[in-house]
């Protein structure tokens, strides 16, 4: 069946669909991982948005569901070139295509993923419609297109229960904003005790339950639009408890702090980020995906200094805050996909966690 | 960290003649590192034994020493010009190995030379067996296990230790052979105990078996500052077990899943770091496709093969990058040069598949064994690049130019199910084919998987273009979605003819109605992410045209000359190269078409615009069609180029230079004899012929011996001399293997002395660089015979002839731009044999010794400028003060059941020059730099046939005088015995033992000498004798002109006193 990709600025791309068949409208992006399909899918950061591999050939190696980064995919639409009708891994459970149907999400294939990735990189994310309507009307459409935000995005994705994961290292809590599993497996990995928070959980009962560390997570959706969130941040942020925090909750951190943020053009979504270590002067390739930033000017000098900025486009990657044991980067240390290249950092939590508890 | 302001001269070491598995790919590499050097102002010092490469030329290093890569020389070289430091990792192991040669022996540190970029520490960590197993295992690497035994005993145990299956490869056996995969103990100790009688040297090497696992390799980089990156990672469709040279390469891979491509990529980061890296490394990996096992299989702290791939794969400048790093810049200092907005510490991003396929010799040796391994073969490669996997293959099947241009190949379709299953087994270059025919025959992956292991992913694509296949041969009508879906799968328009039943030329008007045509996307290292400036395309069917109209400049098209192959390698890269600087110079916008990773020519910043396509017609024609070139150069991309020719014309596009008329009339008989006889030029006589009976009558016509050989090939490809009826027979037989399109000729085969020239001719005037001079006698082909320039036995006379019969050729045939003619002189007459209106394998060799541009003048002649207004006086140039001796380079050993004697068909692989003002020492200089490094035990074998006999006693006896001790058989033992040349009688091979093996294989032998007779009827003995000697590394000639030049080179070279020269002075 025919399937159709619209998007705000009038461009229509015809090609296949497969997934469920629906019509869905969302926030068009890019991702240029060339592996990682279904990690990409379950990242709850996607959520409300429809995703267009870069890498043409994909699907090749199947579902493995112990690789989902949540329990289900995220995306409103998957956007690709080609999907594999057979797909060869020693892991592999299913077809990429039979799992994009249980969760019924639509997919459209056989476009030309290229042409719609240069548009984006030119005018910035925009709206978009995936439907297999051959009808539809353009005139009643972009109209809607061009109005759509991603909103209650983080309300979408975080859990609803608070849940624990035991260990016997230092008590790290985790505020889930749109947690990735490989985030509470990176630390479980360590040996750390982790209880997942709801993202609309108080302050007062994080630290009441009296954490060595506290760990915000990554998530989807505008900064901005996290107001509650945002001062139960502040106030875990004048607590003394040492925190670490990727992507979404380094941008709330920063936001808490009297930094500001805004919408970046195209956003940086993909496994090949270079993000550069201000102290060393080494250079990391990391596993990236937001389309916020906090601006550079913005961060008051006093509360907090840039640790790692991208190479590419000198945007700030990272904050080390003044007189606080608090480090938070715009980057994904817990890669899945992606290089794992800065992964010492949950490594560096740890030391944070353990040298506070021993002060 | 900043450029290092302490380096200022730089010695870059090349990697020597083009051998199997050490080709084209350094030449690329290097001259992108003298370019990056330069373009730091640091001074560089380029040496390199090998004539034939852009690297050699005084416009890319500052001082170029073309002379034999042995220490004494690099010593020599040092000294003279005082570098401060030796770049050694971008000329592959040859330049690696001197680099730590010179480092162990203690010289770079007396000379206060340092090695920049990868340290002799790290070198040392990788290539030494010990010191590598020690390092990955301290940072818990696995690699494959193995320990070299001496006793079943300490077989058996070890084998305990790793497991089974294990592999066993007894050390210094021909061939490899009494080697096996022992899967219990028994077998293991069945094979060890053999093995271990079969050794030489007593040794077995025990080894974990991992084939069948996938082979992955890793391109990776790091800078001082310990930033690593990974440029490109490749699945092997073949799995461990065949050479990654010979396998079929996918980039980037496609059956890993994040986890394993991550798995092996933070490997890979940590060996490099590991081992202290700066700059280009590459990482060999085997995976377990059932579980997320691997091992390291290598490690190359170098610039190699594999980093060439991956760099016109991803458009990375992998050796541009390791030079700036070598001189103190980190990743994140260095711009990335296609994006221009980006640096050099980002990771590239593909939005394309790439594919790479090996372009085997066993057209040259249909003898040899077609059987891959782990010993690579392949004298070069083709890369495609397509939106889908199918498309790209088909691309690089036709790009190999083997007549072949769809997996429809063979005569796989008449063997039985059985006989295919065991066809299956055969791991050669063919297998794609028979896994195409499995596959129509509906055999299940599983089945074809079990054999082959490879992945079933594959094929499953092979099946969808098989698929394809009976979708078209069964269509009704070829309707929009059917041919626009061949197409994007990349099958060309004469295959889906073919399959319905149409014209090629039906097709494309079918296509042209319907409006399906290829668009072409960019190579931008970052899939679309950043706006990139490079010109770098490749054609699709699934998407919109990025290609831009660009200036109002005039277009010109050089074709480029696709895969190395014996008979046209790098040297036609060179003139590419050099045709499109210079006509870039006049301010022509230059367009090159061209599908070999390994070259200069397909680097992004050579040409205005680079099309990484196949060199078919239909392909070109595309391109053709969106750029409406104001003209196409074909004269200097070899016969890849030259047989684009006609349908370059039927498109419309200007032929530029010399007419296809003209290039027709120098390859069709008739026309020619016409034109010989107007310019009363005599030539052998000969005839044309299609057929056996025509061939027999037409020899007996002639009188035996004659020379027998298809026109329009390269590199004297199926050309044979024939003594006999049998031998017409069988030659015939061979040649019309593939339909053949125009005649074969035969000649009379005339014994004499055979000539070389090059010349540019502007249509009116000519100018001659220089005469050259083989050594050995016609009959062996030119590309394979040692030359001499300036000539050293001709007459004023004869040289007066030579050039006048060239001025006439060129001007007869209306030739604008190369010519190459070659002569045989016998008793002062002078002979043509061939002519070629284009470049030639000479011409970069005879451009360096005589100073003269020559492709440089034949591409402004080409746009019309005239040889004197070019500042050059016509006619033939005042030879030159310097001797200049060009040595064919083989690569017999890598070759199983290769034919070692040379005949009129090529088989070299590359050459080396020696260059002196004295020409014993230019001929010394030319047999070192091949390797022939004589004497060690000062005993040799000589054996003849008979027509050599009298010839050898003088052989003989020259090397008696050199102090050897001579081994012959009897009939040549008796003749050296009765003219007073003391050699000792040995028994044949099918004697009783001590025979002419044993004393091969005793390791005490430096040089055998076996002229072979001619014709089919040559004896088996003496092919085992030669190929004995190559596998145990024993110099051996096949022809007595050779030895003679070997001989002079021996008694007047002195190795001690060896000069160099700078040729960038001359």
């Amino acid at each position: 069946m025919n399937a159709f990709l619209i998007l705000e600025d009038g461009h229509v791309f015809k090609g296949k669909s497969f997934g469920a068949q629906k019509e869905v409208i969302c926030e068009v992006v890019f991702n240029t991982s060339m592996t990682g399909y279904l990690e990409v899918l379950t990242d709850p950061s996607y959520q409300g948005q429809g995703v267009v591999m870069t890498y043409p050939l994909i699907g090749n190696y199947g579902v493995c569901l112990e690789d989902a980064e949540s329990d289900r995919p995220w995306h409103s639409a998957f956007i690709v070139r080609e999907i594999s009708r057979m797909s060869s891994n020693f892991r592999r459970e299913e077809e990429l295509e039979a799992y994009l149907k249980e969760h019924d999400i639509p997919g459209i294939c056989g476009v030309d993923t290229r042409a719609i990735t240069k548009i984006l990189r030119e005018d910035g994310c925009m709206g978009g419609m995936v439907t297999t309507n051959p009808d539809y009307n353009l005139d009643e459409i972009l109209p809607k297109l061009k109005a759509y935000r991603v909103t209650n995005a983080v309300k979408t994705v975080t859990r609803k229960e608070k849940t624990h994961v035991a260990g016997d290292g230092p008590k790290v809590a985790l505020l889930d904003l749109g947690t990735k599993k490989n985030i509470i497996r990176s630390l479980s990995k360590r040996g750390c005790d982790v209880t997942v928070y709801p993202a609309f959980t108080s302050a007062e009962e994080i630290l009441g339950d009296q954490p060595d560390g506290i760990m915000l997570s990554n998530g989807p959706g505008d900064p901005k639009e996290c107001t509650e969130i945002i001062k139960e941040i502040k106030k875990l942020y004048d607590s003394d408890v040492p925190i670490f925090a990727i992507c979404l909750g380094h941008q709330l951190m920063a936001l808490a702090t009297g930094a500001d943020t805004e919408k970046m053009r195209w956003g940086h979504r993909g496994g090949n980020h270079p993000v550069k270590d201000l102290a060393t002067g080494r250079v990391y390739i990391s596993s990236q995906n937001h389309g916020y930033v906090i601006k550079n000017e913005s961060i008051p000098k006093d509360v907090a200094e840039v640790s790692f900025i991208n190479v590419n486009d000198r945007t700030i990657e990272g904050l080390n805050y003044k007189n606080k044991k608090i480090r938070t980067v715009q980057f994904h240390p817990e890669a899945c996909p992606g290089p794992q290249d800065t992964a010492y950092l949950f490594d560096e939590f740890l030391d944070v966690m353990k040298g506070a508890k021993n002060a | 960290m900043p450029k290092r302001e302490d380096i200022k001269k730089v010695l870059v070491i090349g990697s020597g003649p083009i051998v199997i598995g050490q080709a084209a790919e350094f030449d690329y590499a290097g001259t992108q590192a003298c370019r990056a050097l330069q373009e730091e102002g640091v001074e560089v010092v380029l040496v390199n034994s090998n004539p034939a490469t852009i690297m050699t030329d005084k416009d890319i290093a500052d001082k170029v020493y073309i002379e034999p890569l042995t220490a004494p020389v690099i010593e020599k070289i040092i000294e003279k010009e005082k570098p401060d430091s030796i770049l050694p990792t971008l000329g592959g192991q040859a330049a690696l190995n001197l680099a730590m040669e010179l480092c162990e022996s203690g010289y770079l540190e007396k000379a206060g030379v340092e090695l920049i970029g990868t340290s002799p520490d790290t070198i040392k960590k990788a290539e030494d067996r010990l010191e590598f197993q020690k390092t990955m295992e301290k940072i818990g690497e696995p690699i494959a296990a193995g320990q070299v035994v001496t006793t079943i005993e300490d077989g058996v145990k070890f084998a305990k230790e790793i497991g089974y299956p294990a592999v066993l490869r007894p050390a210094y056996t021909l061939g490899g052979s009494g080697g096996g995969i022992a899967h219990n103990q028994e077998e293991l100790e069945a094979i060890l105990e053999n093995g271990l009688r079969l050794s030489r040297v007593g040794e077995v090497l025990v080894e974990r078996y991992i084939g069948g696992w996938k082979e992955i390799e890793y391109e990776v980089m790091r800078d001082e500052n310990g930033t690593c990156i990974t440029i490109c990672n490749m699945e092997n469709i073949d799995p461990v077990g065949v050479h990654t040279g010979d396998s079929i390469v996918v980039a980037p891979s496609q059956t890993l899943g994040d986890k394993e491509y991550q798995m092996l990529r933070t490997s890979a980061l940590n060996i490099i770091t590991e081992l202290n890296v700066h700059g280009g490394c590459n990482v060999q990996y085997a995976l377990n496709p059932d579980s997320f096992e691997y091992c390291v299989i290598e490690v190359n702290p170098r610039v190699s093969r594999s980093s060439a791939l991956a760099s016109k794969a991803t458009g990375y400048p992998i050796a541009k990058v390791t030079a700036k790093i070598a001189i103190g810049y980190t990743l994140d200092e260095i711009e990335n040069a296609v994006t221009k907005k980006t640096y050099a510490s980002f990771e590239p991003m593909l939005d394309y598949c790439v594919v790479k396929m090996p372009r085997l010799p066993f057209d040259k040796f249909i003898h040899a064994k077609r059987t891959l391994t782990t010993q690579m073969k392949a004298t070069g490669e083709v890369m495609s690049i397509g939106t889908n996997f199918e498309g790209a293959l088909m691309k690089a099947i036709r790009s190999l130019e083997q007549h072949v241009d769809s997996l429809i190949f063979g005569d796989y379709d008449k063997l039985t199910d059985e006989e295919l299953l065991k066809e299956l087994e055969k791991i050669d270059d063919l297998r794609i084919y028979v896994i195409a025919e499995a596959i129509r025959r509906g055999f299940d992956y599983d089945t074809i998987f079990n054999i082959t292991k490879i992945d079933r992913w594959f094929l499953d694509k092979i099946a969808v273009l098989v698929e394809m296949e009976k979708k078209l041969k069964e269509a009704d009508a070829l309707d929009y979605d059917l041919l626009l879906e061949a197409k994007r799968l990349e099958f060309p328009d004469k295959v889906i003819g073919q399959l319905v039943g149409k014209t090629e030329r039906e097709i494309k008007e079918l296509r042209n109605e319907m409006n399906i045509h290829a668009s072409y996307k960019i190579v931008d290292t970052c899939a679309a992410e950043f706006d990139a400036e490079t010109p770098y395309f490749y054609s699709c069917y699934d998407g919109e045209n990025e290609v831009e109209e660009t200036s109002g400049k005039k277009k010109v098209m050089v074709l480029g000359s696709g895969p190395i192959r014996i008979g046209q390698g790098i040297e036609f890269d060179y003139c590419s190269v050099h045709s499109v600087w210079a006509l870039s110079k006049e301010g022509y916008e230059t367009i090159i078409v061209n599908n070999n990773p390994e070259t200069v020519s397909t680097d992004f910043d050579v040409a205005d615009k680079l099309y990484f396509e196949p060199l078919t017609a239909e392909d070109v024609e595309s391109i053709v069609e969106l750029e409406k070139p104001d003209g196409a150069v074909v004269q200097f991309g070899g016969q890849t180029a030259i047989k684009l020719t006609e349908a370059l014309m039927k498109m419309g596009v200007p032929i530029l230079g010399t007419s296809a008329e003209n290039v027709d009339a120098a390859e069709d008989r008739e026309l020619f004899d016409e034109i010989l006889e107007e310019c009363c030029i005599p030539r052998p006589k000969g005839t044309t012929v299609f057929t056996c009976e025509e061939a027999l009558e037409a020899a007996h016509r002639l009188g035996y011996p004659v020379l027998v050989r298809p026109s329009y090939v390269l590199g004297g490809q199926g050309m044979q001399i024939a003594v006999s009826d049998e031998d017409i027979t069988a030659f015939m037989e061979i040649i019309n293997r593939y339909e053949q399109e125009h005649p074969i000729l035969i000649d009379k085969y005339l014994v004499g002395k055979e000539v070389e020239v090059d010349a540019v001719c502007d249509g009116n005037d000519i100018l001659i660089p220089g005469i050259m001079e083989h050594i050995e006698r016609a009959g062996i082909h030119s590309g394979d015979s040692i030359s001499v320039y300036p000539s050293i036995n001709l007459s004023d006379k004869v040289k007066r002839v030579i050039a006048e019969y060239t001025r006439k050729l060129a001007k007869s045939l209306h030739v604008v731009g190369l010519i190459n003619i070659q002569f045989i002189v016998a008793n002062e007459e002078v002979y043509v044999i061939e002519v070629n209106p284009r470049s030639s394998r000479t011409v970069p060799y005879i451009s360096k010794v005589t100073g003269i541009p020559i492709v440089a003048l034949a591409a402004k002649v080409i746009t019309g400028a005239k040889i004197r207004d070019l500042g050059y006086e016509p006619g033939l140039q005042p030879e030159s003060e310097y001797y200049a001796v060009k040595k064919p380079v083989f690569s017999f050993e890598k070759l199983r059941g290769a034919e070692v004697s040379l005949g009129p068909e090529m088989k070299s692989t590359g050459e080396c020059l020696g260059i002196s003002k004295n020409y014993h020492e230019a001929l010394y200089k030319a047999f070192l730099g091949a390797g022939v490094d004589l004497p060690k035990y000062k005993k040799m074998i000589l054996t003849v046939k008979d027509s050599d006999k009298i010839d050898a006693v003088d052989i003989g006896r020259r090397f008696i005088n050199l102090g050897y001790e001579i081994f012959s058989t009897k009939s040549t033992c008796r003749v050296l015995n009765e003219a007073g040349v003391p050699a000792k009688p040995i028994n044949k091979l099918e004697e009783p033992s001590p025979n002419l093996l044993d004393l091969i294989l005793d390791d005490k032998i430096d040089l055998v000498i076996d002229t072979p007779s001619q014709g089919v009827g040559r004896s088996k003995d003496g092919f085992l004798i030669r190929r004995y000697a190559i596998e145990t590394g024993v110099t051996c000639l096949t022809s007595l002109d050779t030895a003679d030049a070997l001989l002079t080179s021996l008694e007047t070279g002195n190795r001690d006193q060896l000069t160099v020269v700078d040729i960038a002075t001359i």
